[in-house]
Parts: structure tokens; sequence; C-alpha cells
């Protein structure tokens, strides 16, 4: 019994630090986004505030990147989800002796760097220009080194192979029979493809894309070698990590986080929901007697929070319209000027305790300068003195 | 009423790598005919199917539909319909969208397809199920339906590989009634493979019999049982009673072995062989249960055995007698089921005698195995 129970707590402890260790960034990134002070921090907390979205939202170079990490990510699904679907189609028919060989080949590209990925396409598609002897200016030279062009192109080639797994999976589980006997009803080969291939693989092939917008959207590595005189979110952010960055990029991340979760709600919500309706079709389950809720949220807690986060949501921007954190942060200001008086009140008074007895033992050449860490000043300290308390005020106040 | 067209395999082998699967069949199928194939598991009875339906290429010989060769020609431009072992229903299709797939790859209208799915229907008994999924139907119906979806497509040859393997007994009686009788409506070719001799006995017209790649013999139903041409035939189809010897006179069609355990029993030569044995040569001679019956003499000529009754099993229909015949010769009796109690105690001693009609030789050959 007390084995039992020990396992239990161990159990515990371990998904407490392991969900801890997955979301903890996630939740910190998130509040950050939310205080008022200028560098991403959680404590001090200074003031809830709505205004870094704001400076999201104004910032060109952020926005633009978003637009374009879209283009390229649609135009990576298409290409990969395609490029997967034929490879994984392939694999099945090849010859069974030149299969490992060719998976082998296939998923290479998951296992090469990125970085060398992304090379290698730029000088690829420079070299193929040349091959082709195209004149610089013309319509193939400017899509040869266009940056869209390539990071889609570079993206795939790696992307192509992950969505090719996904579709290997599902395909194991397709009945060869299932295209004869479309064979033998007079179906074409096309027709066979179109009307009884596909339609089984529309689930991976959904999952697949969703894959691939993802890995295309986040990725960094290949991209900033072959987009060359575009930007995409990756790449705008990184510049601006190294620039220094300030708490906008926290409420990119929380408006991520929160549209991942929206989304994961939404299709499991879905998910149950149809299953309920299944279960109702085959009278396994009856509906649920009349309750307050509407049907679709009945027996369904996915729907049920996420309905209450919409609705959270839509307080959120509800609020963001009114609500100012003027006033508290002029409150915190206060707080802060004396707490800065405070300070400066008792270092001199150790710096004249020191002189007096400094004094007392005759000049010293070792006099000890003071800390530099409670110097009022602000502006030389380390890190740009962004971790001193004392610096919001010269920022903010401006 | 179309009368379906003849099939004909013209010294047709099929190999998969090394591996011989077919070995020289020369089959020829009559037009309207139920042609069955018969044979033991992994015989090589879907793969002769697979090659009529155009999914396999014979690897020699030829292949012709209604007397034009087939070969090059694909699965889609076939006029054979083919009924998977496993069916092969399209789990994603509504069943009237299955059975009207051919229309739809055709390009007939929605309309037009919804009509004649419900004609089909109606024939197989399903009437108003159209709107389920395939996954909804019990075995039975996943069967009419497979059979509905390949006669929508108007074939001139039906091709069914076991289509009754994964029914009961009952469900399997049954469908066989049906097919016979969809047969019977649309009177086109059956080719029909099964590993169960009953069902190949009853249905067709003609049944050939496989053994590893090589058919061993063409015939009526009737003839296959009375009158089987190899040892393997004679054992596979029905059971029978195998006395082993050498061939000691022969008159006419007829022979005389001298067993090494049963003394000398007469016995006819199988047509295919007649005047190909000589005497001397080893032979098998085969006697099926029902053939044997008891005798009121002493056991003495040539066509009595005598020997021992181990047990008997009531039937229903019939007593199965298990006996020991001299040396431990294993022997079964049907004997059928007229009123009586029992027909003989354990232990007793039985003569038993036969006709020399009934009674089949013909040279050593291979057995099906048990
Ligand atoms: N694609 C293939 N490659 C290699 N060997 C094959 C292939 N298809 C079938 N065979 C072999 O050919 C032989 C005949 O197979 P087939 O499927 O025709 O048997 P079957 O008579 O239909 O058996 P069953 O009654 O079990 O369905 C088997 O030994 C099988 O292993
Ligand atoms: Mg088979």
């Amino acid at each position: 019994m007390s084995s039992t129970a020990l396992i239990r707590i161990a159990l515990g402890a371990y998904f407490v630090i392991f969900f801890s260790y997955l979301l903890g960034p996630l939740v910190v990134m998130s509040l950050t986004a939310f205080n008022s002070s200028a560098f991403p921090s959680v404590s001090p907390w200074a003031c809830f505030t709505y205004e870094w979205f704001e400076v999201l939202f104004n910032d060109k170079s952020i926005r633009q990147g978003i637009y374009y990490s879209v283009i390229i990510g649609l135009g990576t699904v298409v290409l990969s989800v395609s490029m997967g679907l034929a490879a994984s189609i392939v694999l099945t028919q090849i010859w069974p002796r030149l299969r490992s060989t060719y998976y082998t080949m296939i998923i290479a590209p998951i296992l090469i760097p990125g970085v060398v990925l992304g090379i290698s396409t730029l000088v690829f598609w420079d070299r193929v220009g040349d091959f082709l002897g195209v004149s610089e200016g013309s319509l193939l030279d400017l899509l040869f080194h266009n940056g869209i062009f390539l990071t889609i192109l570079g993206q795939s080639s790696f992307i192509a192979s992950y969505a090719m797994l996904v579709f290997v999976a599902r395909l194991q589980r397709f009945d060869p029979g299932l295209t004869e006997a479309a064979l033998d009803l007079g179906a074409t080969h096309t027709q066979a493809f179109r009307k009884i291939m596909l339609p089984f693989m529309r689930p991976a092939i959904a999952s697949a894309a969703v894959l691939a917008f993802l890995a295309s959207f986040e990725n960094y590595n290949t991209t900033t070698f072959t987009i060359v005189d575009y930007k995409t979110l990756t790449t705008v952010l990184a510049q601006k990590v190294r620039l220094g960055i300030n708490p906008s990029i926290s409420s990119l991340a929380f408006i991520i986080i929160a549209l991942t979760i929206f989304v994961a709600l939404a299709f499991e919500a879905n998910r149950r929901n149809q299953a309920r309706k299944n279960a109702v079709k085959e009278g396994k389950a009856s509906t649920p007697k009349k309750g307050f809720l509407p049907p679709f949220l009945r027996g369904n807690p996915a729907a049920i929070v996420f309905v209450a986060l919409a609705f959270v949501a839509i307080g959120m921007v509800g609020t963001a319209q009114q609500y100012s954190p003027e006033s508290c942060k002029i409150q915190y200001q206060e707080a802060k000027q004396i707490e800065i008086q405070r300070r400066i009140q008792e270092l001199q008074q150790k710096r004249k305790i020191r002189d007096q007895s400094g004094a007392r033992n005759g000049p010293d050449i070792f006099v000890t300068p003071p800390p530099k860490k409670v110097q009022p000043e602000g502006g030389s300290g380390a890190f740009g003195n962004v971790f001193d308390p004392g610096n919001l005020n010269s920022d903010k106040n401006n | 009423m179309s009368s379906g067209v003849a099939i004909d395999l013209e010294n047709v082998w099929i190999k998969f790598g090394d591996f011989v699967a077919v070995r020289e069949a020369n089959v020829n199928i009559n037009g309207g005919d139920f042609f069955s194939f018969l044979g033991p598991s992994g015989c090589g009875k879907t793969t002769i199917l697979r090659a009529i339906s155009g999914f396999l290429e014979p690897s020699d010989g030829r292949i012709l539909i209604g007397g034009a060769d087939m070969a090059g020609i694909g699965p889609n431009k076939r006029p054979t319909a083919l009924i998977f072992q496993n069916l092969a229903l399209f789990p994603l299709m509504k069943v009237w969208e299955n059975i009207a797939f051919s229309m739809e790859v055709a390009g007939a209208s929605a309309a037009e397809r919804r009509k004649r799915a419900d004609e089909l229907l109606d024939m197989i008994a399903l009437d108003g199920q159209g709107d389920k999924l395939p996954s909804e139907l019990s075995g039975g119906q996943k069967q009419r339906v497979a059979i509905a979806r390949a006669l929508c497509a108007n074939p001139d040859v039906l091709l069914l590989d076991e289509p009754l393997s994964a029914l009961d007994l009952k469900l399997r009686q049954h469908m066989r009634t049906e097919l016979r009788e969809i047969r019977r409506r649309v009177g086109i070719t059956f080719i029909y493979i099964t590993h169960d001799q009953g069902e190949a006995l009853t249905m067709s017209d003609t049944v050939a019999v496989m053994k590893s790649g090589v058919i061993d013999q063409i015939d009526t139903g009737h003839n296959i049982y009375d009158h089987p041409s190899t040892p393997f035939v004679a054992s596979f189809v029905g059971e029978n009673n195998l006395f082993r010897g050498k061939i000691k006179q022969i008159s006419g069609n007829e022979a005389v072995i001298s067993t090494r355990r049963s003394g000398d029993l007469l016995a006819q030569i199988t047509p295919s062989q007649v005047g190909k044995l000589s005497v001397g040569n080893e032979a098998m001679l085969f006697i099926r249960p029902e053939a044997l019956e008891l005798s009121d003499s002493k056991a003495t000529g040539k066509t009595s055995i005598s020997a021992n009754v181990v047990n008997q099993e009531f039937e229903g229909n019939s007593f199965s007698v298990f006996l020991e015949g001299d040396g431990g010769k294993q022997i079964k009796m049907s004997v059928p089921n007229l009123g009586q109690d029992n027909i003989a105690a354990a232990g007793e001693n039985l003569s038993l005698r036969y006709d020399a009609a009934n009674a089949v030789v013909m040279p050593v050959g291979e057995l099906a195995s048990e």
C-alpha cells in the first residue's frame, strides 16, 4: 500500500516538475507581456498594461515579417505536402529491395543541418542561373535570387520529409486492394487516386499541412540564408534580439500561445461533439437531458473551456480599449522615487561614516568606491542598467 | 439475357521471381458457365483470377476473353468484374455510392447512379440501406453489396474470389442459393474460387481442381467426385479410403490390385489412365466410404474386405463407422440412416463389399495433406 502511495507521490511530483519545465517559460513569457516594465520581466511587477500590444501592432517590421512568414508558410505547405505525398506513394510501390535505400535518401534532409540546406539552396539556384546563362535582371534571374522563392524551396527540402513520414504512417493502413477494386470497376489510375486514395489520405494531408506550416513559420536556420532581402517573423525577431528587446515580443508570443490554445480546444471540442453525435446516431448514447447548457456544450469540457476563454479574450480586448495604466504608473513612479531617495540618503549616510573613520586613520589611497549597483545616476551600469530598478522612470516618462 | 463470353487460358505460366505460382494452365470456359477453381490454400487460385482480371500479366501463354487476346489490356479495360477475397468495399463511401462506383467513373449523373443503385439494392434485398456506410453492414450484407457493385458494371464475366469464406454456415448456404439465383437472372459467365468442395460441387457446371499451381482435373462436379483422375483429386474432394498396391491384372478398363494388407481388390481404372497402366506398376485405389456396404457372406471375393469395428459416429443422415482391417489398415464406412439403432458393436468383425464400378485405381501420386 505505502509503496503505491509513494509511487503516486513521485509520479505527481514528476508531472509537476515536467509540466513546469514545459510550460513555465511560456507562462512567464506571457506575463511579461502585461508588465509595464520596459524590459521583459515579471518581478519587480510594475503595472498591468496592454501597451506592448500596441507597440507590437505599430511595429512595421514585425507586421511585414508575419506577412512574409505566412506567404512562405502557405507556399511551403503546397510544395512539401505534394512532394511528401508523392514520395510516400512511391515508397509503397517501389521494388522492395530498393525501399530502404530510397527511404534513407528521402529522410536525409531531416538529418542535414538547416544551415547547410539554406546555404546550399542559395548557392544551387545561383549556379542554376549561371548554368542556364540567364542574363542579369531577367525574370529567371530575379526568381533565382528571390528570397521568397528560395526560402520556400529551402524549407520544403526538409519539411517534405516530415510530411512524408506523416503520409507513410497513414498509407501503411491503406488497402491497395481498394485501388485495384476501383480499377477493376473501370476507373482510370487518376480516378482511382482521386476518388479512393486521396479521400483516405485527407486527414493525413490536413495534419501534414498544419505541421508544414508550423515548421515553416518557426524556421530560422535555413531561412536566414535563403531569405536574402526579405524578412520573415523569425529573422525580424532575431534582429530585434540583437538590438535589445522589449515586451512587445512577449505580447506576440502571448498571441501565438493564445491562438494555439484556441485552435487546440476548438479541434478537441469538435472531435468530442462529433463522437457524441455518432454515439447518439448508433444508439449507444442518448442525447443528454435538457439542461441550461446548449447541446454542443453538454458533456464536452473542451467546448466549455473554449467558450469561457473566448469570453475572457473578448473581455480583455474590450477592456484594453478603456483601461489605462497611467495612474498606476504615476503611483509606481512616485514609490520608486521615494525608494531611490531613501537609498541615496542611506548611501550618503554610509559614506559619511566611512569618511569619518577614514579621517581617523589618516589618508587612505585604497578608498573603496561605492558599489556600482547602488549608483543612483544610472546609465553606465552593467547590461545597460536594464536590471536597475531605477531605469524605469528614466525610460518610461518620456 | 446475354449468354456471357468464353474465357480461354492457353498454356499460362505465372511466376513470381523463381517461384512458379501457376504452371501450364490450359482452361476453356464456355460462355455463361459457372466455373469453379477448387484447391487448397496457396495453390494459385487467386493468382489465376488476378491474371484474368488483368492485375497480373502471365509470364507465358495467353488469356483470351471472348476470343480476344488480353495481353497488355489493363483491368479497367477488361469486361470482367472481380469480387475480392476481402470484398474491398470503399469504406468512406456510402453503400449506394459503392454500388454505383463504376457508373461514377464513367461519368453518369448522380440521379442516374442513385436510380440504378436502388434497383440493385432491391435485387440484393437491401432496399433502404443505401445511405449506410459499409462498416454499418453485417458480413452477409457486405457480401451482397460487393456482388451488386460488381454487377453494376455490367461485366461479361464475374470473378468471385472465395466470396463466402468469411460467412457462417447458414448464411453461406443462403448466399449460395442467392448466387445461383443471380446468375440465372443475369446469365453471365461466373468464375468462382473456393477451397470448399461442397460449394464447388453444388454450384458449378465445371470444376477445375488445383494443386500447388497445377490444374489436376477439369470436369463436371459429378465426374470429379466419381472419377478423380489423380490421387490428389481423389483425396481432396470428399472422403476416400486409400489402398496402395501393385497391379496384378488388367482387363479392359478394370484392374486387380494386390494390396499388402487387404488382399486383391478389383476397381475401374480412372478414364484418363485407361491403357496407360501396366501389370506390376505401383497404384493407388480409392473407395468412398458410402460405396462400402455390409455383406451377408464372409468376405472372399475381389470386391470384399474384412475389418473390425473400432467405433461409430452418428451424423444425422448417416452413421460413420471406423474400422481396422488386417494389419491395422484404417477404413471408414458410411451407412445411410434408415432408422437403425446402430450398425455394429465395437470389436465386431464385419465383412464389407463394394461395386467395382465405385472404386477407382490410378498411378501413385501426391495426396492432399489433411
Ligand atoms: N505477389 C506475390 N509475390 C510472390 N509470391 C506470391 C505473390 N502472390 C502470390 N504468391 C504466391 O503464390 C502462391 C499462390 O497464391 P494465391 O494467392 O493464388 O493462393 P490461393 O490459392 O488464392 O490461396 P488462398 O485459398 O489461401 O487464397 C502462394 O504460394 C503465394 O505465396
Ligand atoms: Mg486466394
